[in-house]
């Protein structure tokens, strides 16, 4: 061998010990996880009897009915991600074009808006838990110094799920910003001096050369964000009762009714089995949003 | 070359160490203890450990209780496949049919827990808990639920400090007397002391099962505990009785906080609970000037408690192996003995399992102890299958009921349809 081929071979030597250690821990599991959904899997139990596709069609029978945990799940992710993507990525882009103007102090506001990132999901929930708290909670005392009535926030089925979001959607907003701010390096100064020599407004500035030449950034960051709200957990268990995505059902995500079926319920195989109708959804969506979104640019 | 001769000399000497360490520790047996981390609990396990140890030198005994108790279940499920976990398990009573049904448990060994043994020296509930003709755990300690009561807010509020109400009605009309509203307008929000709080999730969903509905004529389940039955007038009467709290009398709410946590802190004036929680007040609030009465009679002028206990089972992995499965029996029978009963009553408040040692005079005679010890006459357990989610029906109940408007009977029949489910998947899977 030569030394450069040596070098090479090397190179692959460490990086097969990275593969082999993901495959191991992620890639395996989740094949387990199509296994698992084909059986009456009860972790504690010695033996896992086969039993066809009939935990798919209890997820089928679940969706089916007027009410249920299931559909529940499923509808709460659903609103996740049609209310969160869009109005964390419209905020994002507003304030990552505000941030790219500026220029006293731009590195301050910079790490306010990114600290939420970088912060513990948990204790950021909690502290908001203890915000919506009725009587002493921040945001009541605000609205009862200004003679408005209390809000019940995370205590009631209808405000509960947008309150939970609105968590999430302040949360993850410093990666987009940073994401939006380095595509709008990207963009050659040139071109921005071209519109205004051409006399273009502001707006057709932004429409016709900000907007389609972020593409790259935004396409990015539908699909990761879109997935990541899919996978929404941890703010859920944190700031419901118990951690089980009430009052009634109305903030519980799919991820957390895995859980809960899991390893509360040990119906692993049925846990499975909504893992897998979870993982076709983000499919479906990521292959859709791509394949809009992807379009290339001129 | 030198480096490959070091990591051998390294490898034999590891080898050479751990050989030796076997040697050493052939005659020894260990087992492993599992419970949930609740301060007093893990010290007054401690003690029985090192007690246990010192008369069986031969045994070493693991004590895992870093799993808080909302873990539990998701430790142990987590723990059963990868082949590790414990030989001795610490587990409600209410889980018994399910780790069962998993054939995560073994039966007790009938010759030396026989169910005449268990009959005569155990608490009744203890001998409710033979599911499917054998017994499969057994308790140090059992609780039963009385009310308690704060004395500061009584005086408070111009009643007798010294005489808890007997009856539901003086019970809603104490609530009423002693909750304070901010501008002394009505509302929930406006709380700033609470009279009694309806708390689903915490103790009163048994309250409501095995006292209030029976206190009402109803009865909460068929006999052979497979047929939901509490969604009957009287059940639904039982019912709206409870939820009233909230929507009629506005006397607290879980909004507001922990029901439980609020009593402890002394914010609330009625409370019913177990008595463990006794350790909690003992440990976060020394202070507070309470009492501890039988819970009220009803209606038909009964009395009712609910009685539950964490019980001690022997696992299928102490049961692979004869000389673990020795050791768990041996430390089974110590930790459920009278005298390990009265070291756990005076370190964690609950009251020993064995009749003995729970009608001791001391105890009877102790007015916060008393009361509780009163009720294990007149217990009820129920025979969950899954009790997280039984639990759960019951929440959402009375979250439609306070959340959503809906009728109290309406509320309940949901609930009952949907707990008779759990109920019947359960079995079903099981014939």
């Amino acid at each position: 061998m030569t030394l450069a081929r040596k070098k090479i071979f090397w190179a692959y030597v460490f990086l097969a010990i990275p593969i082999v250690f993901f495959a191991y821990i992620r890639i395996y599991p989740a094949l387990f996880a199509f296994q698992m959904s084909l059986h009456d899997y009860n972790p504690l139990a010695a033996e896992q009897p086969f039993v066809g596709l009939e935990n798919y069609e209890k997820v089928f029978e679940e969706l089916g009915r007027k009410k249920s945990a299931t559909k529940a799940a499923f509808q709460n992710t659903i609103s996740y991600v049609a209310l969160g993507v869009p109005i964390q990525l419209c905020l994002a882009l507003l304030i990552a074009l505000m941030l790219n103007e500026i220029r006293f102090m731009s590195t301050l506001y910079r790490i306010l808006f990114f600290l939420p990132f970088v912060t513990s999901t948990i204790a950021i929930a909690w502290v908001f838990r203890m915000l919506y708290q009725p009587r002493f909670g921040l945001f009541n005392v605000v609205l009862q110094m200004l003679s408005l009535p209390q809000q019940p926030f995370l205590r009631s089925p209808q405000q509960a799920l947008p309150s939970v979001l609105a968590l999430v959607i302040w949360q993850g907003m410093g990666f987009a910003v940073i994401i939006f701010l380095a595509g709008l390096k990207q963009i050659p100064r040139t071109y921005y001096e071209a519109a205004e020599v051409d006399g273009a407004s502001r707006w057709h500035t932004f429409r016709y050369i900000t907007f389609p030449l972020l593409n790259p950034s935004i396409v990015y960051l539908l699909v990761l964000q879109t997935i990541s709200f899919l996978r929404m957990f941890a703010p859920v268990v944190a700031m419901t009762q118990l951690g089980r995505g009430g009052p009634l059902d109305s903030t519980l995500t799919v991820v957390l009714h895995v859980y809960n079926e899991a390893f509360g319920s040990y119906n692993m195989g049925f846990a499975s089995s909504l893992t897998v109708a979870l993982f076709a959804l983000i499919l479906g969506v990521t292959i859709i949003q791509l394949s809009i979104t992807s379009r290339r640019i001129n | 070359m030198r480096l490959s001769r070091l990591i051998a000399i390294v490898l034999v000497g590891i080898l050479a160490v751990s050989l030796g360490a076997v040697a050493g520790a052939q005659d020894m047996v260990e087992i492993e203890y599992w419970q949930y981390n609740f301060g007093a609990r893990v010290d007054a396990m401690n003690m029985l450990i090192e007690q246990f140890e010192a008369e069986n030198p031969g045994i070493d005994v693991v004590h895992n209780s870093d799993i808080p108790h909302a873990n539990f279940t998701q430790e142990i499920a987590a723990s059963a496949p990868a082949g590790v976990g414990p030989d001795v398990v610490t587990l409600f009573y209410g889980w018994i049919p399910a780790y069962v049904d998993a054939g995560y448990l073994v039966p007790l060994p009938e010759d030396h827990f026989s169910e005449e043994f268990i009959l005569e020296t155990f608490s009744p509930m203890v001998a409710n808990s033979k599911f499917e003709g054998s017994y499969w755990a057994i308790p140090t300690a059992v609780r039963s639920l009385a009310l308690f009561w704060n004395k500061d807010i009584f005086a408070d509020a111009g009643l007798d400090p010294e005489s808890p109400p007997a009856t539901l009605d003086e019970f809603v009309a104490a609530a009423i007397a002693t909750t304070v509203y901010d501008g002394g307008v009505k509302e929930i929000y406006n709380i700033s002391r609470q009279g009694h709080t309806a708390a689903l999730a915490e103790q009163d969903h048994h309250w409501f099962r095995e006292v209030l509905v029976r206190q009402f004529g109803g009865a909460p389940y068929s006999d052979d505990g497979r047929t939901v039955t509490y969604n009957s007038e009287e059940g639904c009467a039982a019912f709206a009785w409870l939820a009233a709290f909230e929507t009629e009398h506005m006397t607290g709410s879980v909004d507001i906080g922990d029901a439980s946590d609020a009593f402890v802190n002394g914010e609330t004036a009625l409370h019913v609970d177990g008595s463990f929680r006794v350790g909690t007040i003992r440990g976060n609030n020394p202070d507070l000037n309470y009492g501890v009465a039988e819970l009220p009679v009803g209606p038909n002028g009964e009395q009712h408690t609910f009685g539950s206990y964490w019980t001690h089972g022997i696992t299928r992995r102490a049961n692979e192996d004869p000389a673990r499965l020795e050791a768990a029996i041996k430390f089974l029978q110590f930790i459920t003995t009278p005298e390990a009963g009265t070291l756990w009553v005076n370190n964690v408040g609950e009251l020993p399992a064995q009749l003995t040692a729970a009608s001791d005079e001391a105890i009877l005679a102790d007015p916060i102890l008393g009361s509780f010890s009163a009720g294990l006459a007149y217990a009820h357990s129920t025979a969950f299958v899954n009790e997280t989610e039984q639990r759960q029906v019951l929440i959402d109940a009375f979250d439609n009921i306070r959340l959503g408007g809906m009728d109290p009977c309406d509320a309940l029949d949901e609930a009952a349809a949907a707990e008779q489910e759990l109920i019947d998947n359960f079995w079903a899977d099981r014939e």
